[in-house]
């Protein structure tokens, strides 16, 4: 036991400085434990600047007692390593629990001891906490927004059974395995589509739009039958001349109320609102946006120049402006340029300049997994014979979306964490619901709890949606 | 158009505007044009901006660089903070400082100073103005020592390559930094004092500070805001650039025996910020974009002065959209120039 060098540690006396260091930074972390917990201020004899670094101190002295290395116990060691190596990482480790056990106590007391959640008015809310009773009794707005109550089960229905066919591809057999991708494209969209147009609006939404809707389902599902030789004369007068006639004979004006199923009542879109009015947007925009920014991404490649430089003047400019003034520009310059009788609402032009603006960083994502290929990919696809198309959809694009799966997933959740953005046009999704609540007169004062709340909501789609990426990623991960 | 009774032209700048804005950093009232007011939202947003860049930029740096560190907690608290902060909105997140986190600062009269001078009140950060005599004679030695450090700075490069001498150039900028303006403030007649704000009373239960430099709430919360939320993807830039210098790198740079300090400096960072600089570019694009979110919480940005109660007054859609896309446009390309010449600057340059 003789010759202790107290500023250099070793392994000798490993005994003597374990004790002595591990005491001191237990009393260090107890100070602040009793400070924070129990509000005992153990050293409060000394001058306040001292008792307030006083643990810091102790507890950094003590952590260089026991930075013995190699002391021959695992868990000493790997305490040193991954807490302790330098002087410099242990006052930042404690610095960081003292934070931890400092912030312990009000964030519990807020959230959990002294809130209140029973009751249904504002005199429920005694504590200093928070008040859960005001997300409990707006739960319902924040949620559905202004849809009248009595109608809410519409969008429960819509939304499980999207839910439901969603999940489709889960339970799908191998044979029905190639058709999947058609589904999820082309037949789950126009599904949801459908829902939302009959069900969840139950009147005219979008009625100028619908005759032309209604062709080009008509006459892409015919299209499929006809002989590859006729398909782009088709595709180029077919849905048209449905949907002039449609328009012109088979359903006059008279019968424009098509939206209507019976017994339901009309709901505009300027009640929507909530998490279901996220949702909606969300899902709209990320179904439109990927196929436009595809066609760009192609576009920008293309060898011809007119369409090159229309798909880079298009991918600049959404790229360069704010969000928020393309939202502007769709609700008060678009309408100018419309004809007079056109009518289109509010929420079909926000989701369409979303998607606009979406589409253009798509664009650019998948234009990074496009020039990743190798040329060569490019040679073997040609040599096979094949044309643009066909070397696009069976080589290049497979490999390219692969390759840009975290890019995308990144674009698809800036746009879901767009979407409260559409509040300054005046469509109340769960944040401007939240503006809304917080200014109503009877519950005044707890912006915190509501935004609290949408925080957490936000968080754990967002987390949600980057770990199934992650998934994703890992799952098409190919060697290379 | 013209069937609505829209009349199409750029006239209306010109005209007097006649509404106030809030804050302000060239001197506006309600009798200047239209146009002095797109200029006053034009320079709020480039002061959001910039601010938030320089400590959006510093938070990443750190947060990055901690993300990589050895030590367990520290590790843990970064990844913590990349994740939480950068799956909630941006505009909830603007919302909480404002509407909730600064609503809960004490009112004026009650509020005590931070050493003395400093007051953070439910109106704002009140911070004490400098008072400058001769500013341009400290502008000057300022000039003069950047210049002077660009000098020796080529001077020194010039010394390494043809004859291998190192000459501390860190040391002497830092000197000439000081030492000049210092020297301004003896002989050259320049002189620095402070107005501190002090309270005064406006109504009966209405205080205000008075003197001194007010930072309105909706600065401080958007700042706040922007710079938390970019600072996530900065970091994630800069630890996806320091991981992606190979390993080899740094084992050969100890193998000749340099510092970890001097590793870091000489051979991880000149290579690393060739994969970092093109990500942050776009953090930094998306944060002068998203700074137009000043509009939900009334900081009297381009958007809400000029897109927002201009086009309310006048009534021309089309021409004052599409001035503050063109705006908003320059704003990002010329960013984009700037850090363009950077990356170019910094690239490799193979012969």
């Amino acid at each position: 036991m003789n010759n202790i060098n107290f500023l250099k540690p070793d392994k000798s006396n490993l005994n003597l400085f374990l004790i002595l260091g591990l005491s001191l930074v237990f009393i260090s972390i107890f100070d602040v434990f009793l400070s924070s917990f129990f509000k005992i201020n153990a050293t409060g004899f000394l001058p306040t600047s001292i008792s307030f670094l006083l643990p810091l101190i102790i507890g950094f002295i003590g952590l260089h007692f026991i930075r013995i290395e190699y002391s021959g116990i695992r868990r000493l060691d790997e305490i040193n390593k991954n807490f302790n190596n330098n002087n410099f990482n242990a006052v930042l480790s404690l610095l960081i629990i003292f934070i931890i056990i400092k912030s312990i106590p009000p964030v519990l007391s807020w959230t959990v001891i002294d809130a209140n959640i029973s009751g249904n008015s504002k005199e429920a809310c005694t504590g200093d906490g928070a008040c859960w009773t005001y997300i409990k009794v707006w739960l319902r707005r924040f949620i559905y927004g202004l849809y009248p109550n009595e109608e809410q089960w519409r969008i429960n229905l819509s939304f499980i059974s999207l839910l439901a066919l969603g999940s489709v591809g889960y339970f799908a057999t191998e044979k029905f395995k190639k058709y999947l991708t058609l589904y999820y494209v082309v037949i789950y969209p126009i599904i949801a589509f459908l829902f939302i147009f009959f069900f969840i609006s139950g009147g005219p939404v979008f009625f100028d739009f619908s005759y032309g809707i209604i062709a080009s389902v008509v006459a892409i599902i015919i299209g499929f039958f006809v002989p590859n030789k006729f398909k782009l004369y088709y595709f180029c007068f077919v849905p048209l001349a449905v949907y002039l006639s449609l328009n012109l004979f088979i359903l006059p004006e008279e019968y424009v109320e098509l939206g209507k199923l019976e017994g339901l009542n009309w709901v505009e879109t300027g009640a929507w609102g909530g998490l279901a009015l996220t949702f909606i947007v969300s899902f709209f925009c990320l179904i439109f946006c990927f196929p436009v920014g595809m066609a760009l991404a192609l576009g920008r490649r293309s060898e011809l120049p007119f369409i090159k430089y229309t798909s880079v003047v298009f991918i600049e400019f959404w790229r360069g402006v704010p969000l928020i003034t393309v939202l502007f520009m769709s609700s008060v310059m678009f309408p100018m340029f419309l004809p007079e009788d056109f009518f289109l609402d509010k929420l079909v032009r926000v989701i369409i300049a979303i998607s606009l603006f979406e589409a253009a960083y798509v664009a650019e994502v998948i234009r990074g997994g496009l020039q990743a290929l190798p040329r060569g990919q490019y040679d073997a696809a040609k040599s096979l014979g094949m044309g643009y198309w066909k070397m696009h959809i069976f080589v290049i694009l497979p490999q390219a979306l692969k390759l840009v799966i975290p890019g995308i997933a990144n674009t698809f959740l800036a746009l879901v964490k767009d979407t409260p953005l559409i509040l300054v046009v005046g469509l109340l999704e769960i944040a401007g619901m939240l503006q809304m609540a917080k200014t109503n007169p009877k519950w005044l004062g707890y912006s915190m709890e509501g935004y609290v709340f949408a925080a957490v909501v936000f968080w754990i789609i967002c987390y949600a949606m980057s770990k199934y990426s992650y998934n994703l990623e890992e799952k098409y991960k190919t060697e290379r | 158009m013209e069937n609505r009774g829209i009349d199409f032209g750029y006239g209306f700048l010109s005209q007097e505007s006649s509404f106030d804005v809030q804050f302000s950093l060239i001197e506006y009232d309600g009798s200047h044009s239209y146009f002095r007011a797109y200029l006053v939202g034009l320079l709020n947003t480039i002061l959001v901006s910039v601010i938030g860049i320089i400590l959006a930029t510093i938070i990443g740096v750190i947060v990055g660089i901690a993300r990589l560190s050895s030590n367990y907690l520290i590790k843990n608290t970064a990844a913590f903070y990349v994740e939480f902060f950068r799956n909630i909105p941006l505009l909830l997140q603007i919302f909480f400082w404002y509407f909730a986190a600064l609503r809960a600062l004490p009112l004026p009269q009650d509020t005590e100073s931070i050493m003395g001078v400093f007051y953070l009140t439910i109106k704002g950060l009140f911070i004490p103005a400098f008072i400058w005599e001769n500013f341009n004679i400290f502008l000057y030695s300022i000039i003069a020592a950047v210049v002077s450090i660009v000098v020796i700075k080529n001077y020194a490069k010039r010394k390494r390559e043809n004859e291998g001498k190192q000459i501390p150039v860190f040391l002497i900028s830092i000197g000439l930094l000081f030492i000049l303006p210092l020297l301004s403030f003896l002989i050259g007649g320049v002189s620095l004092s402070f107005e501190i704000p002090v309270l005064k009373k406006l109504a009966k239960t209405s205080y205000i500070y008075e003197g001194g430099v007010g930072i309105p709430p909706e600065l401080i919360a958007l700042t706040l805001a922007l710079s938390l939320y970019t600072a996530t993807f900065i970091a994630e830039c800069v630890r996806a650039g320091i991981q992606g210098v190979g390993k080899g790198q740094k084992e050969a740079a100890a193998s000749i025996g340099l510092n970890p300090n001097q590793i870091l400096k000489l051979v991880v960072m000149p290579q690393a910020l060739r994969i970092i600089i093109p990500p942050t570019t776009n953090q930094y694009l998306n944060l002068t974009k998203n700074s137009s979110l000043a509009a939900a919480i009334a900081y009297p940005d381009l958007v809400l002065v000029f897109a927002g109660t201009a086009l309310m007054q006048t009534g021309k859609a089309i021409e004052i959209v599409s001035i503050t896309m063109l705006t908003y446009l320059s704003l990002s390309l010329s960013i984009s120039v700037l850090m363009n010449w950077y990356n170019k600057k910094i690239a490799i340059k193979e012969k």
